[in-house]
């Protein structure tokens, strides 16, 4: 147990409460409601009670909401801890308040030191305005004094790269420019906890090399506390030490990065939501004309399931043709999670070449009877179209498996077997 | 255990927490939205800064053809041209601060929702914008004055002029309460939003700018004493042009009610700028 005061963030029963629907008359009524039952009558805010869990995908029949729920967690000064969950969970709203854009509802956030949060590259940049003044008003936006910002003015253009431009109006800027710029101007900050939300989605993959690299930096070098919202999940792992998985407001899962990390990509997988693809990092060299955007496990009937072992499998993966393409192959590999190659696919067996029309496409691999035994395993999928490797995932899609009846006697594999692989044989003692 | 925590955040606050050691802390940047101001004021037009004059100018030559041609209504005595400038500049500065801080909640949605600082540092930087333009108009003012000087017409400067500074604060805060209370309602409920712009033209009316107050019948002239800014209109004109009226006891009246109005607008807007990026 760590002492007291090495804790730089405290969560202690954090809820916050939302109305959905728009403001209107409706709204008057109940802020008077509330004021006379809260103040005169002294009683529990009726709207709080009927407050419901956070499920975007149900219509609720309570016009409020609990974006979060009950949030309870610790993080100790230098921890480096990634947020992660499905859109909507509470991640921003979390970020929301640790950053004081709005109030919790209940509960009480505690910290120790100077707060950056950085939910937005560019805050308070005006288009009339040159890179110079920008930097300026940014950085004085988000608590940096001007004699601080002269100090680091050098490196914040030399990172952004945007020297020759520096005395002219920001609208004359490309987005990624502008982009570029904020990020230096917020990683320049100095502040003891760092708070920062998805701003690594935005830039070509250059960018976002160099604002990873920034934030490992930030967070390794100077023993910064940093919280780290993204749905780009390498970045998360490379970033973090730990996860904090939330969902639907709630905290579902809290420890070390990886498990966080798989779970959550597990869970993607088995609830039949199409893993995205299209936000995961690829590997290595691409052209990116064909990319991979869903993956998907399917009965024979086409619904979503568990992969199970000596059972049907059929699995869809759908990708985009970017620009039409010509002649080529793609390829699915299956990995244990030592990184040994144990099943591969490919067009190339089975498939003459061919090309793709521009738009969506996919392809389908049956499996009539599933060889892979009870456990973990990870997917590598690849495109090769017109002479280029197109797209690579490198094993970043994980697939579990359940146990299940594969030999003819019809019940299941004991667990924990050293190997992989099944096969289906016949077994006899020889009369001697 | 020892308790050392720089930050709570709890979802209740205390009635008024100005946080003013904050606002200082940000400086800065309050610095910076006052130079926002001036620097994109004028970017991209031919004049420059030359509109800064150019508009108290053209509304006094209007006024001049108007309120002082068309009807007739006196002007105590005191030269068109003065009387007319030093009404509209104090007005713009008035209806300025206060367009700058109603605008606070609405204006700046976008920031708000992501970054922290003091809030009252955008309606302060609105005044401090205001308070440099009402300056450099000040030079416009002093020249017409000093024309009508060297021309030979008996004004009369007195000691009362010294007041002017704080006058002028009396103003300020006056146009933040009021615009601190107008940003507060406005951040949830619009329609306030539609009254404000019409009440503010009728409340111009109600101040005794375009008129003196001495040319109101006594029917109405307690309707226009119960203006806090009228005992502050009258005062400047008289400190400078020797016309109009010095009233301690009005402009003692109009500091108590800024006091009250302030205090209240300040408890408000401390309690809106919590949550109000969950209702904008």
């Amino acid at each position: 147990m760590s002492p007291e005061s090495d804790i730089a963030i405290r969560f202690d029963h954090v809820g916050k409460l939302y109305r959905l629907g728009q403001v209107g008359t409706g709204t008057l009524s109940n802020d008077l409601n509330r004021w006379w039952q809260t103040r005169i009558l002294h009683r529990e805010d009726p709207y709080m009670i009927v407050g419901e869990i956070n499920d975007r995908a149900h219509k609720g029949s309570s016009d409020y909401v609990w974006a979060l729920r009950d949030i309870d967690f610790e993080i100790r000064q230098g921890e480096v801890v990634g947020i992660i969950g499905k859109n909507g969970a509470g991640k921003s709203t979390l970020l929301k308040l640790l950053s004081r854009v709005t109030a919790p509802t209940t509960g009480e956030i505690r910290a120790r030191g100077r707060i950056a949060s950085l939910l937005e590259v560019g805050t308070g940049f005006h288009q009339e305005m040159t890179g110079r003044e920008n930097i300026f008003m940014n950085g004085s936006i988000l608590g940096m004094t001007r004699a601080e910002i002269n100090r680091k003015l050098d490196e914040i253009v030399d990172f952004a790269g945007v020297e020759r431009y520096l005395d002219t109006p920001v609208k004359r800027y490309s987005s990624g420019m502008i982009v570029r710029l904020g990020f230096a101007v917020a990683a320049f900050l100095e502040p003891d906890i760092m708070v920062v939300d998805e701003v690594l989605a935005v830039g070509d993959a250059e960018f976002q090399k160099k604002a990873i690299g920034k934030m490992q930096d930030v967070s390794r070098g100077n023993g910064r506390t940093v919280l780290f919202v993204s749905h780009n999940m390498a970045a998360v792992r490379s970033l973090c030490q730990r996860g904090i998985i939330l969902e639907n407001g709630r905290l579902s899962y809290d420890g070390d990065v990886d498990d966080a990390v798989d779970r959550y990509l597990q869970d993607a997988v088995t609830s039949g939501i199409d893993l995205p693809l299209s936000e995961m990092p690829r590997a290595g060299k691409t052209s990116g004309s064909v990319r991979f955007t869903g993956i998907e496990f399917l009965n024979r009937d086409g619904e979503p399931i568990q992969p199970t072992c000596g059972a049907f499998l059929r699995i869809r993966v759908t990708f985009e043709a970017r620009i039409p393409v010509g002649r080529g192959h793609m390829s699915l590999e299956i990995h244990d999670l030592h990184k040994r190659p144990i099943i591969y696919f490919s067009s190339q067996f089975t498939q003459a070449e061919r090309g793709f029309q521009l738009g969506e496409h996919s392809f389908t691999i049956d499996i009539e009877k599933l060889r892979l035994t009870e456990g973990d395993y990870r997917i590598l999928l690849w495109s090769y179209f017109d002479g280029r490797v197109a797209d690579f995932l490198d094993g970043t899609i994980p697939m579990s498996v359940d146990n299940g009846p594969f030999f003819a006697w019809g019940q299941n594999i004991p667990p924990h077997l050293r190997t992989s692989v099944l096969e289906d044989h016949t077994w006899q003692y020889d009369q001697p | 255990m020892k308790e050392d925590w720089t930050l709570v955040i709890k979802p209740e606050k205390r009635l008024l927490d100005l946080d003013l050691k904050g606002i200082w802390r940000y400086r800065d940047l309050w610095y910076m939205y006052v130079k926002r101001d001036f620097v994109t004021f004028y970017k991209q037009t031919i004049l420059g800064p030359l509109w800064f004059f150019i508009q108290p100018i053209l509304t006094t030559i209007m006024y001049m053809f108007v309120f002082g041609g068309l009807a007739g209504i006196s002007t105590d005595g005191a030269p068109q041209p003065l009387f007319y400038l030093s009404g509209i500049m104090l007005w713009n500065y008035f209806s300025d601060c206060f367009n700058g801080a109603s605008g606070t909640f609405t204006a700046n949605a976008g920031i708000f929702g992501k970054v922290y600082f003091p809030r009252l540092v955008v309606p302060l930087a609105a005044l401090t914008s205001n308070l440099l333009k009402l300056l450099i108009q000040l030079i416009l003012f002093i020249l017409v004055y000093l024309y009508f000087v060297f021309t030979g017409t008996p004004l009369s400067l007195n000691a009362t002029a010294l007041l002017f500074p704080l006058l002028v604060l009396l103003t300020a805060l006056h146009a933040l309460s009021w615009g601190l209370i107008v940003s507060s309602f406005t951040s949830k409920y619009r329609d306030l939003k539609f009254l404000v712009s019409f009440g503010l033209q009728l409340f111009m009316y109600a101040t005794p700018i375009i008129y003196p107050l001495s040319a109101a019948s006594e029917k109405f002239r307690w309707a226009l004493e119960l203006n806090p800014l009228t005992p502050i209109f009258e005062a400047v004109k008289y400190g400078c042009l020797g016309c109009g009226s010095l009233s301690w006891g009005g402009l003692l009246y109009s500091t108590l009610f800024m006091t009250v109005t302030l205090f209240l607008s300040l408890i408000l807007f401390n309690r809106v700028e919590r949550n109000f990026m969950d209702t904008v």
